[in-house]
C-alpha cells in the first residue's frame, strides 16, 4: 500500500523533483547573481524624485493602501499617517519596500497580494508608491508640539489615561494598549478618540485579515443567577462571549446560558471634552504617545 | 505462463465483480442525479442549483448528536473555497495554488493529491483560490489560476489532457468548478480586476477541444457591441467566474456574468456595457446566445452577478431566482428572460426608482465621485459568489447576506496589460455601527424575508439545505452551523477554528449521512455517532 500511495501522490512529487533539477542545472553562479540582482533591486527606488512615477504610485495607492492609510496617506482608522518623516518600521526606501512587500507580522499590515481582496502590486508598482509616499511626505522630523515629559506625567496620573491603557508594560487592561499607537494612528484620529471615544471604537480590518477583532464594545452580562458583569467584550461569536470586567477579571460564557447580554458601541471611556482635558493637556499626551512609539 | 493465466483470471474476475468506486459518471447520472442523493455530482449539487440534498438521517430531531467525523488539512496557506464532489464513496475537492485531491470520503483518507505546477509571475486577484472540480466518465476537470483546463484521471490523479484557454499574462484565470454537461466541460473565465475580455468556453471532455466560446462581450458588428464606448469592449471585463444552472426541458444553459472593467470607474465606457452583470441563457450545444437579462446597466461598484442562477419553479411557472451582489432578489422567467419580481433583500442606497420593465434603476448621485461617496451596498455587495440555496421543501430561498456600505471613489487609469484596472478603489465607511451579516430565508414567490439569523461579521460561507428540515451554513467565527429551514432556529454548531468560505454538501455512505464543509485550510466532515 505504502509503494502504492507514494506512487499515487507523484504528480506533487515529480514537480518538486523537476525543480531540484532545475536549480542544480542551473549553477551556482547563476543562483548568486540573481540573488544579489534581486537585492540591489530591492534597495533602490528606480523611481526616486520622478514626479511621473509619483503620479503613477498615486493611483496605485488609491487603489491599494488607501483602505487603511487615507486618502493622501494622512492616515485612517486601521492604518498610521504616512506623511511623517519617520516611519516606525523603517525610514529607508528598501525598508519602505520591505514594509509592503512582506507585511509587518502582529499588525494589520499585510503582505503585498497576501489580503485575499486585490491583485496585489508589481515590483515596479511598490517603487511607484513609495515614490508618492515621499512626494507627500513631511520633511523635517514629526510634531512634536506637545511637551512629551509633561504629556507622560497626565497619562499616567492626572489626566488618569493609566487606568485603563498600558503604555510600556505600564497601566491598565481595559482599554487598547497604546504604546504603538503615537505611530499607527495621525494626531487628529488619536484627538478624535479621547474627545469623542465612542465615536469609533478600535476597527478591525476585513474578516480575512483581521488579526485582532477586538473592537471594545462595551457589554453587561447577567448570568442565569443574577449576577451581573460590566466591561469591554475580548471575542464573542454567536454562541460564546469572552469579556473583561472593570476589575479585569476575565470571564467566559456560554450564550444560551445567560439571562442576558447587552451590548453597547458607547465607549467605557470617558468622553474628555476641553474642561476636562484642555487642550494643551491633550497636545502632551498625544507628543508622549508619540515620542514613545518612537523608541 | 501459468502464472500469468493465473493473474489474467484474478483481473477478469476483478471485474467482473466491478466497484462502485469506478464506476463511470454518464451525462444521464447528472442529469438524474436526484435519484442518488448519496452522491454530489456537481458544484451545487444538481443542474438546477438548488444545493439541496434529499438525505434526511440528519434532521431536527438528530441534529443535536452531529459530531465531527474527520478533518483533512491542506497545510497550505490560503482559505479553501471548494464544494467537494462525492461519487461512490470517493470525495473529490481543491485547494489553494492549484491542488486538487481525492479523499475515502467515509475516513478522510487521501488516494492522490494533484498540483498544477504554477509560473511564478501568476497574480490572480483575491485569493489563489479554487471552487472544486467537475466529474465526468472517469476524468475530473478544474480550471487553474494560470487560465488553463485540465483533465486527471479520477482513479490515479494523472494529467489526461491540458488545455490553454488563455494567456495568464493577461490577467486570465479560473477559480470556479467547471460544469460536465453532455460530453464537454463548460466554464468561465476569472480577471475582472484587470483589462480583459469575458468568456465562457466548452471543451470535449475526452478530447479537451474546445468546441465554442462566447465572449461575454460582442465584437463589432454583433448586437451589444453599441453599448461600449470606443475600444473599451476590447479590455471591459464581464468575466463569467461562477458555475451556470442547466435546463434539460428547454435544453438552455444559464450563466451569470461579472463587473465591466474598470470596476469603478464608468466614464471610459459609457453606455449599457453588455453583457457584464448579466444573466446568460445559452443553447449548450452551440453556445449561442438565446437572451439576457442586465441586472446592473453600466456597473460603477464592482457588483459582479456572478451568483450562481437558481432554477426555480412555482406554480407551474419556470424562473430563475438570483440574490444579486447589488442588492435585489430578481425573479425572472427564465424562458423568455423578462423580469417578474425585483426587491431588496439587503439595505440598498443606489437606487429609488424603477424602469416600465420593473428594473431598478441607478439615482445619478450613485457614481463613484474622486473624494469618495457613500453608497449601500459596499463593493462587497449584499451578497458575493457564495451559494445560495433553494429547498424545494419549504419553497424558501436562502443567502447569507451582507450589511456593509462602503465609500466609492474614481480616478482616471490607462490600462496596462496584466496590471489591476480598478479605476480608483472604496473604502470602509465611516460608520458607527460595524458591518454585520444574516443568513436570510426569502420566498421566491413574493421576495419577502420570511427569517434571519444574524451574523456578527459577514459570512462568505455557501448555504446547504436539507431533506431533514436542515439549512447549513458556515459563519465568518469558524462555527458551521445547522438551522431550522422554516424558522432560522440555530439547532446545531461547531466551532472549526476559522472563517468558512467553502460550500456545504452532503453525501452517503453505506446509508450514513455525512455533511462536509471546508473551512480555513481544512476540509470537515460530521454525521451522527
Amino acid at each position: 500500500m505504502g509503494v502504492q500511495r507514494a506512487r499515487k501522490l507523484e504528480p506533487v512529487l515529480f514537480a518538486r523533483r523537476r525543480t531540484l533539477f532545475l536549480i542544480s542545472a542551473a549553477g551556482a553562479l547563476f543562483l548568486v547573481c540573481a540573488a544579489l540582482t534581486v537585492r540591489a533591486a530591492q534597495d533602490v527606488n528606480p523611481f526616486s524624485g520622478d514626479p511621473e512615477a509619483a503620479k503613477a504610485g498615486a493611483s496605485q495607492f488609491r487603489s491599494n493602501c488607501a483602505f487603511c492609510h487615507g486618502l493622501g496617506a494622512r492616515g485612517g482608522g486601521r492604518g498610521p499617517d504616512l506623511t511623517r518623516a519617520h516611519k516606525r518600521h523603517g525610514n529607508s526606501d528598501a525598508e519602505i519596500f520591505r514594509t509592503i512587500n512582506d507585511g509587518i507580522p502582529g499588525t494589520a499590515m499585510p503582505a503585498n497580494g497576501n489580503t485575499g481582496q486585490g491583485v496585489g502590486m508589481t515590483t515596479e508598482e511598490i517603487w511607484q508608491v513609495i515614490a508618492y509616499i515621499r512626494s507627500v511626505e513631511n520633511k523635517g522630523s514629526a510634531q512634536s508640539a506637545g511637551d512629551a515629559g509633561r504629556g507622560r506625567h497626565l497619562f499616567a496620573d492626572s489626566a488618569g489615561c493609566a487606568y485603563c491603557h498600558m503604555v510600556e508594560g505600564k497601566g491598565g487592561r481595559l482599554g487598547p494598549e497604546l504604546t504603538g499607537t503615537g505611530a499607527a494612528r495621525s494626531v487628529d484620529y488619536i484627538v478624535d478618540s479621547v474627545r469623542k471615544p465612542s465615536r469609533r471604537l478600535a476597527q478591525g480590518l476585513l474578516e480575512a485579515t483581521k488579526e485582532f477583532p477586538q473592537e471594545y464594545e462595551t457589554v453587561t452580562v447577567v448570568t442565569a443567577d443574577g449576577q451581573m458583569f460590566l466591561g469591554v467584550i475580548l471575542n464573542e461569536d454567536n454562541f460564546s462571549l469572552q469579556m473583561m470586567d472593570t476589575r479585569e477579571q476575565i470571564h467566559l460564557f456560554d450564550k444560551t446560558k445567560l439571562r442576558s447580554v447587552e451590548k453597547t458601541r458607547d465607549s467605557m471611556m470617558p468622553a474628555y471634552d476641553p474642561k476636562t482635558l484642555s487642550d494643551k493637556d491633550l497636545q502632551d499626551i498625544v507628543a508622549y504617545l508619540i515620542s514613545v512609539s518612537a523608541k | 505462463m501459468k502464472q500469468f493465466l493465473y493473474f489474467l483470471t484474478i483481473l477478469v474476475v476483478a471485474a467482473a465483480a466491478g466497484t462502485p468506486a469506478s464506476a463511470q459518471v454518464t451525462p444521464e447520472r447528472l442529469l438524474n442525479s436526484s435519484k442518488e442523493p448519496q452522491n454530489w455530482l456537481t458544484y451545487s449539487g444538481d443542474y438546477a442549483g438548488h444545493r439541496f440534498s434529499a438525505l434526511d438521517q440528519i434532521n431536527a430531531s438528530t441534529v443535536s448528536s452531529l459530531v465531527p467525523k474527520w478533518v483533512y488539512q491542506l497545510g497550505s496557506t490560503g482559505k479553501l473555497e471548494t464544494t467537494p464532489l462525492v461519487v461512490d464513496g470517493i470525495l473529490y475537492a481543491t485547494g489553494q495554488d492549484d491542488r486538487v485531491f481525492a479523499l475515502d470520503a467515509r475516513t478522510g483518507r487521501p488516494i492522490w493529491l494533484f498540483q498544477h505546477p504554477l509560473p511564478s509571475d501568476v497574480r490572480p486577484c483575491c485569493g489563489r483560490v479554487n471552487r472544486g472540480v467537475a466529474i465526468l466518465g472517469d476524468k475530473v476537470y478544474f480550471g487553474t489560476l494560470d487560465a488553463h483546463v485540465i483533465a486527471l484521471d479520477a482513479r490515479t490523479g494523472n494529467v489526461a489532457w491540458d488545455a490553454t484557454a488563455a494567456d495568464y499574462k493577461l490577467s486570465y484565470s479560473f477559480t470556479l468548478a467547471p460544469l460536465a454537461l453532455k460530453n464537454m466541460i463548460i466554464l468561465g473565465v476569472s480577471g475582472g480586476e484587470y483589462g480583459t475580455r469575458g468568456f465562457i468556453d466548452a471543451y470535449d471532455a475526452k478530447t479537451g477541444e474546445r468546441k465554442w466560446r462566447f465572449n461575454t462581450i460582442p465584437s463589432p458588428g454583433e448586437p451589444g457591441h453599441e453599448t461600449w464606448q470606443g475600444d473599451s469592449w476590447k479590455i471591459g471585463g464581464a468575466p463569467a467566474w461562477i458555475t451556470g444552472t442547466y435546463d434539460s426541458v428547454s435544453n438552455q444553459l444559464f450563466w451569470t456574468t461579472g463587473n465591466p472593467a474598470p470596476s469603478n470607474r464608468g466614464v471610459q465606457r459609457e453606455g449599457d456595457n453588455l453583457y457584464s452583470d448579466s444573466l446568460l441563457a445559452l443553447d449548450p450545444d452551440t453556445g449561442k446566445l438565446n437572451w439576457y437579462f442586465q441586472y446592473t446597466k453600466h456597473d460603477e461598484h464592482d457588483w459582479d452577478s456572478t451568483q450562481v442562477p437558481v432554477m426555480v419553479d412555482l406554480d407551474g411557472k419556470h424562473l430563475i431566482a438570483h440574490a444579486n451582489r447589488n442588492g435585489y432578489f430578481y425573479v425572472v422567467n427564465r424562458s423568455t428572460g423578462k423580469l417578474i419580481s425585483a426587491n431588496p433583500f439587503g439595505k440598498v442606497t443606489w437606487s429609488n426608482s424603477k424602469d416600465d420593465e420593473g428594473r431598478p434603476v441607478a439615482t445619478k448621485e450613485s457614481s463613484p465621485t474622486l473624494e469618495g461617496n457613500r453608497m449601500c451596498p459596499g463593493a462587497i455587495g449584499a451578497t458575493n459568489w457564495y451559494s445560495p440555496t433553494f429547498d424545494p421543501q419549504t419553497k424558501l430561498f436562502y443567502v447569507n447576506a451582507r450589511e456593509q456600505c462602503d465609500i466609492f471613489s474614481t480616478a482616471p487609469q490607462t490600462n496596462e496589460p496584466g496590471h489591476a484596472y480598478y479605476g480608483s478603489a472604496y473604502f470602509p465607511a465611516d460608520d458607527t455601527e460595524p458591518y454585520w451579516g444574516a443568513l436570510r430565508a426569502i420566498d421566491p414567490a413574493t421576495g419577502e424575508k420570511k427569517w434571519e439569523f444574524k451574523h456578527l461579521s459577514p459570512s462568505w460561507s455557501g448555504v446547504l439545505s436539507t431533506a431533514g428540515g436542515l439549512v447549513f451554513t458556515g459563519d465568518a467565527e469558524g462555527n458551521f452551523i445547522a438551522l431550522d429551514a422554516a424558522s432560522g432556529k440555530p439547532l446545531w454548531h461547531f466551532q472549526t477554528g476559522s472563517a468558512a468560505y467553502g460550500g456545504p454538501m452532503s453525501f452517503a455512505i453505506d446509508g450514513k449521512q455525512y455533511v462536509s464543509i471546508a473551512t480555513g485550510s481544512a476540509l470537515f466532515t460530521f454525521a451522527l455517532p
